[in-house]
């Protein structure tokens, strides 16, 4: 599956898509499949599964946490394949990751395997297009989405040629920082968006900092999908347990999803 | 001298990969770089600071009782003599001046033993910047004396309490920060590292090393040298000294920590083991595992101890132009010792790994030929681990060298 079929699905629905982002491997391996199948009954339209990474620059400390936890249980990279393979078919499952893993694992090598797996595609926080040739080959080989960020220090000459190499989605990180729920969400967010929408006619999630449903609501006045990644994993963090966190999820991807319902 | 391509590459190497959120910045950064160092006056100013407050233009000094033990004449870049006592000024007096320029008024910095901190934080008070320091907690408990230091200039230092908590895990956090507070903050980086433009802007820093050295080797022999050696960690002050020989007839020999010893896989030695990956938003060699994850790395010497290297120091090793050796910690503390006894120059554990290795090529050099060594920094930073290597009874021997 798509991203766009997801974003043909909440179009019609006249809502915003729900993203739910969760590192591969945590809290276990095992309980990292179980937490996207409950996110994903419980309303989230595609899922996005981080793949743990030593050197995490542009996440915060809970994100760091989650990915510290994974690699110290000896997650591999070629594990999240298993994971894709174990929930893809209800909606589309994107994998976001640091971009040395993928160059070491082999750039077509990951395309090829991750399309086998079920996989729609990858978003590449610390990759830019100018760098992306060998993923935008890859991508085109094994038709897969391709999802670069747009931010609100981006000129209009870099949103323009971003989105141009876009395929599925544009990711708006929302916020100068690293990612990290936030009591408020960004007033640049509406803006950054409205910018990217001059440049393009693929939908647009909003990311970084989101953790409630009201946020959820508010995002999605405007952006096409809400993406929600360290409220997510705060709910396994802040668990007594992984059956507690399990419904902490639960609890939280129900509330977002009633917000982009809203 | 060649730049790297308009997108930052060294032949395959370095680049940007980092967050789009950081592109404007260091276009910004590429942008002012370039204006000031057309500017005469921009570097007239960093002229007049370099002399007057660093200390600059280092003495090239020929080391005659070490050179007749070693049977090659052993010429020393004397960069341990300049305020802060290393190269590290060079760099951080042009970046603060960059930040001036550009309007900013706060600075961030990474350190791992501290000594980029300090030079930092002098930078800073001297330009009446703010500034951050970030250090691996770690290395605030090893290095209290640094840290007190850095306060003592008026920065504040933050302990990183994440990931591996050593000088990789400090950048982690300086980029984090950096993407939070860009508008009004420079990242003042302290290696050859990086994304572009920062591994070409830290050279254009550091590189009056090598033009000085290549001057005065000129006025004092009439020659150049043969050799020129330098240790290489993330490589700044190997590329300042390298720079100026690259069209020239001369070897370039950059030495990296063997740590415990290469066969023992505790090491620094990232050219010589790693493999082409990212790391810090540039593609160069790396310390990884088979799936791409950051190795730690190890050295007696907190300044080479970095499982990356700066992507010109790839693209020479790639292309031939430069070698990359190993140097283990003691053969490095022998040449330290050595140097000690015989010329009365305790220069920094950093520098110790040049000099051992420049050592080690002299026995396969012609008698009498001439090597060029940078002694990037002295040692006094280090005599705590001195007295930790050889214990406190005294009993220097030396010991490891081959």
């Amino acid at each position: 599956m798509r991203a766009a079929e997801a974003f043909a699905k909440s179009k019609a629905e006249g809502r915003a898509a729900l993203v739910g982002y969760l590192p591969a491997g945590f809290p276990t391996l095992a309980d990292s499949i179980k937490a996207v199948e409950i996110m994903i009954d419980h309303g989230a339209d595609i899922i996005e599964l981080g793949l743990p990474y030593s050197d995490p620059v542009m996440d915060g400390p809970a994100i760091q946490r989650a990915a510290d936890q994974a690699l110290a249980q000896g997650f591999r990279t070629r594990q999240v394949f298993e994971v894709t393979e174990a929930v893809s078919g209800r909606v589309p499952i994107l994998v976001m990751t640091y971009w040395n893993l993928v160059e070491r694992y082999g750039v077509d090598r990951f395309a090829r395997d991750f399309k086998a797996a079920g996989g729609a595609g990858l978003i590449t926080p610390d990759l830019i297009p100018d760098e992306a040739q060998e993923w935008i080959a890859a991508s085109d080989e094994h038709d897969l989405d391709r999802v670069f960020l747009v931010a609100p220090s981006s000129t209009e000459e870099r949103i323009a040629s971003t989105v141009e190499a876009c395929r599925g989605f544009v990711y708006a990180q929302s916020v100068m920082g690293v990612t990290g729920a936030r009591a408020a969400t960004s007033a640049a967010a509406p803006e950054l968006v409205r910018r990217t929408r001059a440049h393009t006619d693929l939908p647009i999630g909003v990311g970084l900092g989101v953790r409630s449903g009201d946020q959820a609501a508010e995002i999605a006045s405007y952006g096409d999908a809400v993406i929600v990644g360290s409220a997510i994993v705060n709910c396994y963090l802040d668990a007594d347990d992984i059956p507690a966190g399990h419904q902490r999820l639960a609890d939280l991807t129900a509330d977002l999803a009633e917000g982009v319902r809203r | 001298m060649p730049n790297p391509d308009p997108g930052g590459h060294w032949g395959e190497f370095g680049g940007r990969f980092v967050p789009e959120a950081l592109i404007a910045a260091l276009d910004e950064l590429e942008s002012a770089h370039a204006s000031a160092m057309a500017d005469p006056g921009f570097l007239a100013e960093l002229d007049k600071l370099g002399r007057e407050y660093g200390n600059l233009p280092s003495p090239l000094y020929l080391a005659e009782r070490l050179s007749e033990e070693a049977g090659v004449e052993v010429w020393l870049k004397r960069e341990d003599l300049n305020h802060t006592g290393a190269h590290k000024i060079r760099n951080v007096l042009g970046q603060a001046l960059l930040t001036k320029r550009m309007g900013k008024t706060r600075i961030i910095a990474e350190t791992g033993a501290g000594q980029h901190g300090v030079a930092s934080a002098t930078a800073a008070a001297y330009f009446g910047l703010e500034c951050t320091v970030y250090m691996g907690e770690e290395d605030t408990r090893r290095q209290a004396l640094n840290v007190a230091r850095m306060r003592l200039l008026g920065a504040e230092v933050v302990p990183v309490t994440t990931g591996s908590r050593t000088l990789k895990d400090a950048m982690n956090e300086a980029l984090r920060e950096w993407v939070a507070t860009v508008d009004g903050t420079h990242y003042l980086i302290g290696s050859v590292g990086g994304p572009h433009p920062f591994p070409m802007l830290v050279r254009d820093y550091c590189r009056g090393i090598g033009d000085e050295a290549r001057a005065q080797f000129l006025e004092r022999t009439g020659a150049l040298p043969d050799v020129v050696a330098a240790c290489v960690g993330g490589g700044s002050n190997a590329m300042g000294i390298f720079t100026a020989f690259l069209d020239d007839d001369v070897k370039l020999y950059g030495f990296e920590a063997g740590g415990d010893g290469y066969d023992t896989g505790r090491h620094a030695a990232t050219i010589t083991a790693g493999q082409i990956g990212v790391l810090h938003g540039a593609r160069t060699f790396v310390l990884q595992n088979e799936d791409g994850q950051t190795i730690e790395s190890h050295s007696i010497s907190a300044g080479l101890d970095y499982p990356g290297v700066g992507p010109e120091h790839a693209h020479l090793a790639a292309t031939g132009r430069a070698h990359y050796e190993p140097v283990d910690d003691a053969e490095a503390m022998a040449a330290l010792e050595k140097l000690a006894r015989t010329e009365g120059i305790i220069c920094a554990i950093e520098s110790a790994h040049g000099l051992a290795g420049a050592l080690r090529l002299a026995k396969g050099l012609e008698p009498g030929a001439r090597v060029l060594v940078n002694l990037s920094g002295r040692g006094d930073k280090d005599m705590g681990n001195v007295v930790e290597y050889y214990g406190y009874d005294g009993a220097f021997q030396e010991q490891g060298a081959q």
